[in-house]
């Protein structure tokens, strides 16, 4: 079985974000990156399955040149090789964008199985996977808890809303979007580290993909959010903020 | 010309974002000052259309099909790509359900355009119809506007107050899209629960919640501590509960339950979308996080900007001595 697997480099958690000149951007010069959290997991769940049932994991990337991190990190952790689409100094594209090179890149590799993760931590579109399925003609599943595969179908459990699940049964080949969380991510090992620099990473030009421009998604500008509430912010020392936060609580909420 | 709003049902129950979404829909076709039509799919809808005829708009699109009984994105993207290319609106509006997650960009694509998803706000500006939608799990809002028509958009939970039935009833057309049994290669079963809930958040009055804040299993008492002397329900974000460190059914979120207390202590919690949109109703919110830049301080009444291992011990404390 032949596996792609789709992450994205995103900015690490809890970075402090600065917007860049033009106000349409996060400014990048002091942030570091890491694996988009949810394409970790599509990583993990690609893994166990090709540990149960054998063949290859690619690992591939849409990005920047600094994205290269991200996919030795993956190819470190056990993918068996990688393709990079550069995008250049070009900005970051919308979910048409990216899945459009994706498919470029991929339509001489037939898979039979796509992951990725249901969203990236930067700026959530939440599409990328399902409109990949569209441009490849693949069946698809979003929110995905749990994939097995059976012959030449692919068995999974979807997350629906209120805690509700639902099995589903799909021909492959399949594009799936894996939810967080699921199961325990690996490390990478020492052994693992040294072998990643033999493997095969073919950095692909996003320009050289002959895909044309799609106008789709436009960001006109970028603010920090208002104030839906007007927060009292309490400072000092923690039993003097604990103090205070009691004082509010039984003399202004009411609630103690 | 006209803005056309999808409404959600599963199983011949309405999912309750599709109301809010007709609110965001009723505002773009006052502001584009175009007509508003409403759609329901699925086997036998009928009932529920003549219900969605009774809010403002001009008409409703009951679009049945007996392949339509059971979600999948073929029938749904098949069914409403025919409904689209025949009614032609400017705008189609969904709520930013999971099953929208599931069709929405397909269908979008179908059209070779894109969708902006997870909407916040939306407003017409310079003949264009622009979108707000978060960054960064909520950090940041983007601006944004797609290209050319149909404008696609999905409108995040609780952005939009849910619009309220009329009097009049509207007219209902049926729409019967053509869709063969070959079409549809998912196969979905019956929808289930993995446990009966035993924990009903929702009726709780104080709820303290941790998220990841907490680092470890062996850190939970000191939340739990927060937790007794209040006489409080303990829930947590998703992280929590995958981890294990509570029962799943303790989750309060998009995918977990949705409570509204007296008061909800966020402890330890940055304030994810899929985690706010299950804490929205809360009366009084009380935020501690060690990040200042934290979502969940956009949401607090009280904010602690610290180290909650510092901060909860000294709060349990202060509780104690006000109680006794």
């Amino acid at each position: 079985m032949k596996t792609i697997v789709c992450v994205k480099q995103v900015p690490a958690r809890d970075s402090a974000l600065r917007l860049s000149k033009d106000g349409k951007s996060v400014d990048e010069s002091d942030l570091t990156f890491e694996m988009n959290e949810p394409d970790a997991y599509a990583l993990e769940e690609a893994l166990q399955l090709r540990d149960k049932t054998g063949g290859d994991v690619i690992v591939l990337s849409v990005g920047p040149a600094r994205a290269a991190s991200t996919i030795r990190e993956a190819l470190a952790k056990g993918a068996d090789r990688a393709i990079h689409i550069d995008t250049g100094g070009e900005p970051a594209l919308d979910a048409l964008g990216t899945a459009g090179l994706i498919a470029a890149a991929v339509k001489n590799e037939t898979p039979d199985l796509v992951l990725t993760g249901l969203q990236s931590d930067d700026a959530g579109y939440g599409q990328t996977g399902v409109v990949l399925a569209e441009y490849l003609g693949f069946c698809h599943a979003t929110i995905v808890m749990d994939v097995s595969i059976e012959g030449g179908s692919v068995h999974v459990k979807r997350e629906l809303e209120d805690g509700w699940f639902q099995n589903v049964t799909m021909p492959l080949p399949a594009v799936l979007t894996i939810q967080s969380g699921i199961k325990k991510l690996r490390y990478a090992t020492l052994m693992g580290i040294k072998k990643a620099k033999t493997k095969e990473l073919k950095t692909v030009a996003a320009s050289q993909l002959g895909i044309d421009k799609i106008a789709g998604l436009t960001i006109v500008s970028i603010q920090a959010p208002k104030r839906e509430k007007q927060t009292q912010i309490l400072t000092g020392a923690p039993r003097d903020v604990a103090k205070q936060l009691v004082e509010k609580l039984r003399f202004e909420a009411r609630v103690i | 010309m006209s803005v056309l709003v999808i409404l959600e049902q599963r199983g011949g129950k309405w999912n309750r974002m599709s109301f809010e979404t007709l609110t965001a829909a009723a505002k773009i076709a006052s502001e584009l000052g175009t007509e508003l039509d409403g759609a329901v799919v699925g086997s036998d809808v009928n009932a529920l259309a003549a219900e969605a005829a009774s809010y403002e708009l001009r008409k409703v699109y009951a679009v049945t099909h007996p392949l339509l009984e059971q979600y999948t994105p073929e029938g749904m993207t098949a069914a409403l790509e025919q409904l689209i290319g025949t009614v032609k609106p400017q705008v189609v509006l969904f709520p930013h359900s999971y099953q929208v997650r599931d069709y929405a960009p397909k269908l979008a694509t179908r059209f070779g355009k894109a969708l902006a998803s997870d909407a916040i706000g939306v407003r017409a500006a310079e003949g264009e119809l622009r979108f707000i939608r978060q960054l960064f799990q909520g950090k940041l809002n983007a601006e944004v506007q797609t290209s050319g028509e149909p404008r696609f958009a999905s409108i995040q939970a609780g952005s939009f107050r849910a619009a309220e039935p009329g009097s009049a009833s509207h007219p209902v057309e049926t729409f019967t899209p053509s869709i063969e049994a070959s079409q549809i290669l998912s196969k979905p079963e019956a929808p289930f629960r993995e446990a009966q809930r035993a924990v009903d958040l929702s009726a709780a009055d104080t709820i303290v919640s941790v998220g990841r804040g907490i680092k470890d299993k062996e850190s939970m008492p000191v939340v739990e501590a927060l937790a007794e002397v209040l006489g409080a329900e303990l829930a947590a974000s998703r992280p929590i509960c995958d981890n294990g460190w509570l029962p799943m059914e303790r989750q309060v979120g998009s995918s977990g339950q949705t409570v509204s207390p007296k008061v909800y202590f966020a402890v330890g919690i940055s304030g994810a979308i899929q985690h706010l949109v299950g804490m929205k109703g809360s009366k009084t919110v009380v935020a501690i996080n060690k990040d200042e830049s934290a979502p969940i301080f956009e949401m607090a009444d009280y904010g602690v900007v610290g180290d909650l291992f510092e901060v909860v011990p000294a709060l349990v404390e202060e509780i104690k001595k006000a109680k006794a």
